[in-house]
């Protein structure tokens, strides 16, 4: 059998309730959309601008938001249309940012460059990965081509495929390991090939037997990629939990995990490179997951990229009851939403819309030092000293408690008795170090 | 008895000697001390807000002895303050005009709208890093309270989701001023009344559609100041200039949204 047990668990973490409820719907492609809106940020880096002018025709694939930063990712229509408007607007990540307002023509036309890609050394490769528009799906949006090329003097030896989806209620990967299996394994294939990777490791947890099925039989006599299985708790698909998982290496603090020889890929990543090398269609849709207590029909969609939520929720029956909470993302680490004109953007995995029972959120009380936060946190911190600096107003305090470690998974939230806000005081501190930082380089 | 007499005769001794070694001592190794600076220091408000830049009011005290800081460093203090120091120290000083913090936003819970109900730390920079802020209005004052917790004068209070400036108490430290994400609050003459309430940078209807009380550039008050004290900022937003304003209050007649208004709060 081609396949092992995780070989060393993770500290902390907490064993949220899984509530796959979608496990078994397949995915249904949405309509395409009157309006959709393209905000020029869909990544973890520099904006892009606007290629396009107010009026003018674009055609599905084609580039309309590019930038020279290395670390800008292209970002491409999904629809053909005319572009209604460009404008500024507070996107779904939480800042104003410039996006395009195109109405699509329902023809769907094709544009001219999307062509496979010709690929035939590193070099070109990465340089197709870029353009595809690829950033990380697993949430983060980390842009692909960055990912895929560590720096030279630190040599990486094991790819793994991250299948965890530890997050509750989100399905959209397991559809896809279960729908196009193939699919994933030919993607990882394509970055062995590549960056010259000879190990690569297929992550999955055990709350998914139906997936590690599947593997274990595709990839029955293949030697140089094996199916992992791993223990459900939460965060097992974190990056540094994974690769602890799998190799037993721990990534230092503060750095990446090409430090430590290890490149992880989410498997709708990799199975969009595979799907990319052969089509040339960069990345314009996502599945989704829409599930939560106020949708009156959960379902897993295949969304064009820039599409409302508005028209994902209608799609799905719209609300049983009134929404008091929509999440984009999972419950642990998604972001809630306020308006529904928001749109589904390329981190995108889940809609997530909550009644008032579910959303409530009990009163914060004060800390009680009772050490929950420290023993559910995955990355050895404090949490309550974290937040206790924050509410002292001493953000700089925080670095010696690690606060750039956190992963933000919220499993200290998740455990307090006091409902306390220990994430939100985390990036509260991030962003407040992250500030301080940028004036003392002034 | 022999004994008591002689135990309080050795104890009157030693205290006579080490009575003597302390004066002798206290003579020897007297350090002068400026008592200026015990005056100065008397005189200044005491809060040790650290406004001024100088560690507390001992600092600075020290610091305007020695002449190192200016008679007026502490911005906290008014002229009471000056004409003391005047005294202390035998010099001149300047009359300046006491100047007052003011919030210019007037978007209360009522009158504005919310863009999302704000469930996590009580606090302004927190709030402000969601979608800008819980406000629909993503120039308005949040009033999480983060200037009322660092004003060292108990000077700022929240009134129905905005904060207001108690102007008899605050002395102008400028602390609130730095706290503020929303970089709401200005100082102001304490004398001048008629301030514009609104910083939002929006065209008209845009600031009309998150807020009842948001100033809309209808250039109205522009117009009809009979001293031209009043511009727009670049943006469709007024602004009055302190320096010419004579407090005649025309533009509060005119204004269609009430985004000017007379500001004078105090503490009862």
């Amino acid at each position: 059998m081609n396949i092992t047990e995780a070989l060393k668990i993770f500290k902390g973490g907490v064993p949220v309730p899984h509530t796959k409820r979608t496990e078994e719907c397949e995915v249904i492609t949405m309509p395409v959309p009157k309006t959709l809106i393209f905000p020029m940020v869909q990544h973890l880096g520099a904006p892009c601008l606007p290629l396009i002018k107010k009026g003018d025709y674009v055609k599905v694939g084609q580039k309309i938001g590019d930038a020279e930063s290395p670390m800008a990712v292209p970002v491409h229509s999904s629809v053909s249309g005319t572009v209604k408007d460009i404008r500024s607007i507070l996107y779904a990540g939480g800042t104003d940012v410039m996006s395009v307002e195109i109405e699509s023509d329902g023809l769907q036309v094709v544009h001219e460059l999307v062509a496979p890609p010709v690929c035939t050394d590193k070099k070109e490769f990465l340089k197709a990965i870029r353009e595809s528009g690829l950033v990380g799906l697993g949430g983060a949006g980390f842009p692909a081509a960055i990912k895929l090329s560590p720096p030279p003097d630190k040599p990486v030896d094991v790819l793994i495929i991250n299948g965890a989806e530890c997050e509750p209620f989100i399905t959209s990967d397991y559809r896809e390991m279960i729908d196009n299996p193939l699919r994933i394994i030919e993607g990882a294939e394509i970055i062995m090939n590549f960056t010259g990777i000879k190990n690569a490791f297929i992550g999955i947890e055990s709350n998914k037997p139906k997936a590690i099925e599947k593997f274990c039989s595709l990839l029955a006599g293949n030697s140089a990629i094996r199916v992992v299985k791993l223990p459900s708790r939460y965060p097992q698909g974190g990056e540094k939990q994974l690769i602890y998982a799998i190799t037993g290496r721990i990534v230092p603090a503060g750095k990446l995990p090409s430090e430590i020889g290890a490149l992880v890929h989410n498997v709708s990543t990799t199975s969009f490179i595979a799907q990319y090398i052969k089509t040339g269609m960069p990345l314009i849709k996502k599945k989704v997951t829409v599930d939560g207590s106020a949708v009156r029909e959960p379902k897993n969609l295949e969304v064009l990229i820039g599409t409302q939520l508005q028209d994902v929720f209608d799609f799905c029956g719209g609300f049983k009851e009134e929404p008091h909470k929509i999440i984009m993302g999972g419950p642990m680490m998604g972001v809630a939403q306020f308006s529904l004109t928001n749109t589904v953007v390329k981190q995108t995995n889940a809609l997530l819309a909550f009644n008032k029972k579910d959303a409530t959120m009990a009163a914060e009380s004060v800390c009680i030092k009772c050490g929950k936060c420290v023993e559910a946190c995955p990355m050895n911190l404090a949490p309550l000293f974290i937040s206790g600096c924050v509410e002292k107003n001493q953000v700089s305090d925080t670095v010696q408690y690690g606060v750039n470690d956190c992963i933000e998974c919220g499993c200290c939230s998740f455990v307090c008795p006091a409902s306390r806000h220990l994430v939100q005081s985390i990036r509260y501190a991030k962003a407040e170090l992250r500030k301080l930082a940028h004036k003392a380089k002034k | 008895m022999n004994e008591i007499i002689l135990a309080a005769a050795i104890i009157g001794i030693m205290g006579i000697v080490f009575g003597i070694g302390l004066s002798y001592a206290a003579k020897v190794f007297h350090v002068k001390e400026d008592e200026r600076i015990a005056r100065v220091r008397v005189a200044l408000p005491g809060a040790n807000c650290g406004a001024c830049g100088y560690p507390g009011c001992d600092g600075l005290a020290a610091a305007i002895v020695e002449g190192k800081a200016s008679g007026n460093a502490c911005p906290a203090s008014g002229d009471e303050f000056t004409e003391k120091l005047a005294d202390i120290l035998g010099i001149k000083t300047e009359k300046t005009e006491r100047k007052t913090a003011r919030v210019l936003c007037n978007g209360t819970c009522a009158l504005s709208r919310a863009k999302y109900q704000y469930y996590g730390i009580e606090d302004c920079s927190a709030a402000a890093q969601i979608f800008g802020g819980h406000k629909s209005c993503k120039y308005g004052c949040l009033g999480n309270g983060t200037c009322a917790r660092v004003c060292p004068f108990d000077a700022i209070a929240i009134v129905e989701g905005v904060a207001v400036i108690l102007q008899d108490k605050c002395r102008a430290c400028g602390l609130c001023i730095d706290a503020c994400p929303k970089k709401l609050i200005e100082l102001i003459p304490v004398s001048k009344n008629y301030s514009v309430l609104c910083r939002s940078k929006d065209k008209g209807p845009a600031t009309k559609k998150s807020c009842d009380v948001g100033c809309i550039g209808c250039t109205k008050c522009v117009k009809t100041c009979p001293v031209g004290a009043i511009s727009m900022e670049g943006a469709p937003l007024a602004k009055i200039d302190p320096e010419k304003c004579t407090n005649c209050g025309e533009c509060v007649k005119v204004c269609p949204t009430t985004a000017i208004r007379k500001v004078e709060t105090f503490c009862n």
